[in-house]
């Protein structure tokens, strides 16, 4: 990204959630937010990320795009720290629900039941969802 | 938080899960293709009945109108409210929240 | 209030352009002020000057245009999502900017409510 940005806004910090709730690759959703994922980090914000529902399926381990002619982005998702993105939430109800562990993830993160997630939801200022 | 609910749920499962995620006292608005799960005597009504405890539901007159549901019994308690409801929903709520 | 608008889908397609220009109109009416609506996705579709539909169906493009122009509604198209998609500056109809995914984020830090619209 070769974008400039005013890195003296002036502005609140708020608690930004990107929700993710959908496969990779099926759909361009989880690549695009991703890049508003590194975008909210340049501008300091608060920056929190969940994966359920088919989200899930976007940190697995082991993707190889080379039959589908589609860039893989996954490693993009353990740079986040790098970006001082480092609040990466799984529901644990989903993964289960699609047979994975937290074994099967490329990256590390914080699984979350339901009712610990929904807490987490709830004390967010702005929740961008894909 | 309000939650917005636009898609069917015999179609996707984000009423689910946002049934499964919105915190108790949560507002929950049914748009567009959403407003099939304010129906009554369907094979969801049960589920999104059963909560109607925890939350308090909304369905947008003009979606279900078009649809040709205005005359369709709805679940108990749930409101019909126009846009300017639903820009009303989401002042009197912190957060707008999507599942998209 | 200050009202931020993130439209993810394209015209026609989904109901989401509509059912965000049916909500900024509303608001509009109610005396609040909309800091941005912001173009992502395929939402970039909802800029082009060249869309044609029938006679007969709103169009899509155009209201938006009429939203900025009436009520001064800035209507932000993100350049990435944009370049993706063949959008670019000469294809923007009237209203219509292309910027960066700064602006989104600006919104949801200026604006009272982020709502978004999508599938």
């Amino acid at each position: 990204m070769a974008e400039e940005y005013e890195d003296n806004v002036d502005g609140p910090v708020k608690r930004f959630l990107f929700v993710n709730r959908k496969a990779p690759y099926g759909t361009v959703y989880a690549l695009e937010s991703l890049e508003v994922v590194l975008i909210s980090a340049a501008f300091d914000q608060d920056v929190s990320l969940v994966f359920m529902d088919d989200g899930v399926f976007q940190i697995v381990k082991n993707q190889d795009t080379d039959g589908i002619g589609i860039k893989n982005f996954s490693k993009t998702y353990r740079a986040l720290d790098g970006y001082d993105v480092e609040k990466l939430y799984v529901e644990k109800e989903s993964l289960e629900a699609r047979g994975l562990s937290e074994d099967d993830l490329l990256v590390d993160v914080e699984v979350l039941d339901s009712k610990a997630l929904s807490d987490l939801m709830d004390a967010q200022d702005v929740v961008i969802t894909s | 938080m309000l939650h917005l609910v636009n898609k069917s749920p015999f179609e996707k499962n984000s009423l689910s899960s946002c049934l499964r995620l919105a915190k108790n006292g949560s507002g929950i608005l049914l748009m567009e293709d959403g407003v099939f799960g304010a129906l009554h005597k369907t094979s969801v009504t049960d589920e999104v009945a059963g909560r109607s405890g925890d939350f308090k539901f909304y369905v947008l007159g003009p979606d279900l109108a078009a649809r040709g549901l205005s005359e369709k019994p709805l679940i108990d308690g749930i409101e019909i409210i126009d846009y300017e409801g639903f820009v009303d929903l989401t002042t009197e709520h912190d957060v707008v929240n999507s599942w998209l | 209030m200050k009202f931020g608008i993130l439209v993810n889908e394209g015209p026609y397609t989904h109901q989401a352009s509509d059912s965000a220009i049916q909500f900024v109109t509303a608001a509009l009416k109610k005396g609040h002020e909309i800091v941005r609506v912001f173009f992502y996705h395929d939402g970039v579709n909802n800029s082009t000057k060249f869309s044609d539909p029938p006679s007969d169906d709103r169009n899509i493009v155009n209201l938006w245009s009429a939203l900025a122009d009436k009520h001064g509604v800035e209507l932000i198209v993100c350049v990435a999502a944009a370049m993706r998609r063949g959008i670019n500056d000469d294809s923007l109809a009237p209203g219509f900017q292309i910027s960066g995914l700064g602006q989104l984020v600006e919104a949801g830090m200026q604006a009272d409510r982020l709502v978004v619209f999508g599938d």
